[in-house]
């Protein structure tokens, strides 16, 4: 994947998943985040970075905070925006997708940010499309999520500095989430000292161990000394079978709660990549308590979302001083 | 090949600079100097003239002309205006005005924050090359050089001042 992620220079091009992308990239993403974090203090909140390129988001997933960030930062570019919401029943796969694709290309757009209930689709669009185009992955199945993961560690390191000190634990369900595989890619890249993931068995993915994480079924001991506890929404829409006895028992298992929270570090920070489900994985008190960074994530993903589109839309030859 | 007497030459500045202002209520002067040279030089001028409003730094990468041909410049510094430029009169601070685009970018980029009340340019060498109808109102030194050559501040302690050739 990488070789269609990244131009000649190392550059990045099309921005579909974190794995395999090198630490000093992700921190150059980082880094870049952060000075157009500014952006937002101005009278005018707007840079004329973007100016006359043209961005579409392609939504064959109904969202409504990303595709609204991922607007926004396009905006606050100076880009022009295009929204498609694609309702997935009403695309075959396949040839569709490329005539889709192929028109959107007479349109002249720009960049394509992407997000379907397949794994994939992201690539698989990075491949059909001609070189002058972009794509961007707001999500992808079960597979990538790459700037949710990417707000995620901004924010971390926002507010407790180096990762290689840290524990962090996921919790909830992983197996349905392409936000935790996102996030345990970026973290572990990022040098952070223990990634934990918290689950039911059934919410577990085989092998998950292989990405470097340690599993843990009872969530007091996973939270034991954490200093970083992302939660996790429960996605029923995603489940087809069975997984769960009942959302009440799942609250009562894995739901955050104050008391449960007092396992953690004494400054442990509370993430939830939202919509948050209240009484079902988190605690209304927790989510709105001292703790909680869930609406600086918010703020975070559009200065996120202005560094990875202006670094592949300027990703087409090497930088030089000029 | 070097400058000498850099010293001189800010002493020289600031001098010319306080007469420039001295209508002005100096409450109202807010200096900001362009990443990265700029920005050291405006230090030093901001000490001289003894300017008790705080410094403001710009990052003109956001607003150069030449992202579509380069890219995004790899390390964008924020920039930092601790105020609002409102009614302000600022001055702009660089090391070297060469093709003046710089300029263009932070003046755009200065009224995205506000609407100064005016702003002057100061600038520690001024070269030929004007692409855009820009000038300087106080510069330290004015060289005549060939487009092959240019001009490298290294700092910020000690300033140095070097002219250098493109091979």
């Amino acid at each position: 994947m990488n070789g269609l992620q990244l131009n000649e220079q190392g550059r990045l091009k099309h921005f579909l998943g974190i794995e395999g992308l090198p630490r000093d990239l992700l921190v150059e993403i980082l880094d870049v985040a952060t000075s157009f974090f500014n952006v937002n203090q101005k009278t005018v909140k707007k840079v004329p970075l973007l100016r006359g390129k043209t961005i579409a988001n392609l939504f064959f997933e109904p969202s409504t905070r990303t595709r609204t960030t991922f607007e926004l930062a396009a905006k606050r570019l100076s880009a022009d925006v295009l929204n498609f919401n694609i309702s997935a029943s009403s695309t075959s796969k396949g040839e569709t997708l490329v005539d889709m694709l192929r028109n959107l290309e007479a349109m002249h757009c720009d960049m394509f940010v992407v997000r379907h209930s397949e794994g994939g689709a992201a690539l698989f669009m990075a491949q059909h499309v001609v070189p002058s185009i972009h794509i961007i992955n707001a999500g992808d199945g079960q597979h990538e999520h790459p700037t949710q993961a990417m707000l995620d560690v901004y924010t971390i390191r926002e507010y407790k500095g180096n990762f290689s000190a840290l524990r962090v634990a996921i919790v909830g369900d992983i197996l349905h989430s392409r936000v935790a595989r996102s996030e345990i890619h970026a973290l572990k890249t990022l040098g952070a000292a223990e990634v934990r993931v918290i689950a039911p068995k059934t919410l577990l993915p085989r092998h998950i161990e292989s990405l470097g994480v340690k599993t843990f079924n009872n969530l007091r001991q996973g939270l034991t000394d954490v200093d970083v506890v992302i939660m996790l929404r429960l996605q029923r829409e995603r489940m087809q079978s069975a997984l769960l006895p009942s959302e009440h028992e799942y609250y009562q298992y894995y739901g955050l709660t104050e008391s449960i929270l007092e396992h953690t570090h004494p400054d442990a920070i509370v993430m939830h990549p939202g919509p948050i489900n209240r009484g079902v994985e988190i605690a209304s008190s927790v989510a709105d308590g001292a703790r909680s960074v869930i609406l600086p994530q918010v703020s975070n993903g559009i200065a996120i979302r202005m560094a990875v589109m202006a670094m592949t839309l300027g990703a087409h030859s090497e930088y030089k001083e000029g | 090949m070097a400058i000498d007497h850099i010293e001189l030459l800010f002493d020289n500045m600031a001098q010319r600079l306080n007469l420039r202002l001295r209508d002005k209520n100096r409450e109202e002067i807010f200096m900001i100097g362009i990443h990265t040279g700029g920005v050291w030089v405006a230090e030093r001028l901001h000490a001289l003239l003894g300017l008790t409003t705080p410094l403001g730094k710009l990052d003109i990468a956001f607003y150069r002309d030449d992202f579509s041909r380069i890219g995004l410049h790899p390390h964008v510094k924020p920039s930092d205006l601790p105020y609002t430029v409102d009614n302000k009169h600022i001055i702009l601070v660089d090391d070297v005005l060469h093709s003046g685009r710089t300029i263009r970018a932070a003046l755009n980029e200065i009224f995205d924050y506000g609407r100064p009340a005016s702003v002057k340019l100061a600038v520690l060498v001024e070269r030929t090359g004007r692409e855009l109808p820009i000038q300087a109102d106080v510069i330290g030194c004015s060289v005549c050089l060939d487009a092959n050559k240019y001009i490298k501040l290294s700092g910020p302690t000690p300033l140095s001042l070097e002219i250098r050739s493109n091979v």
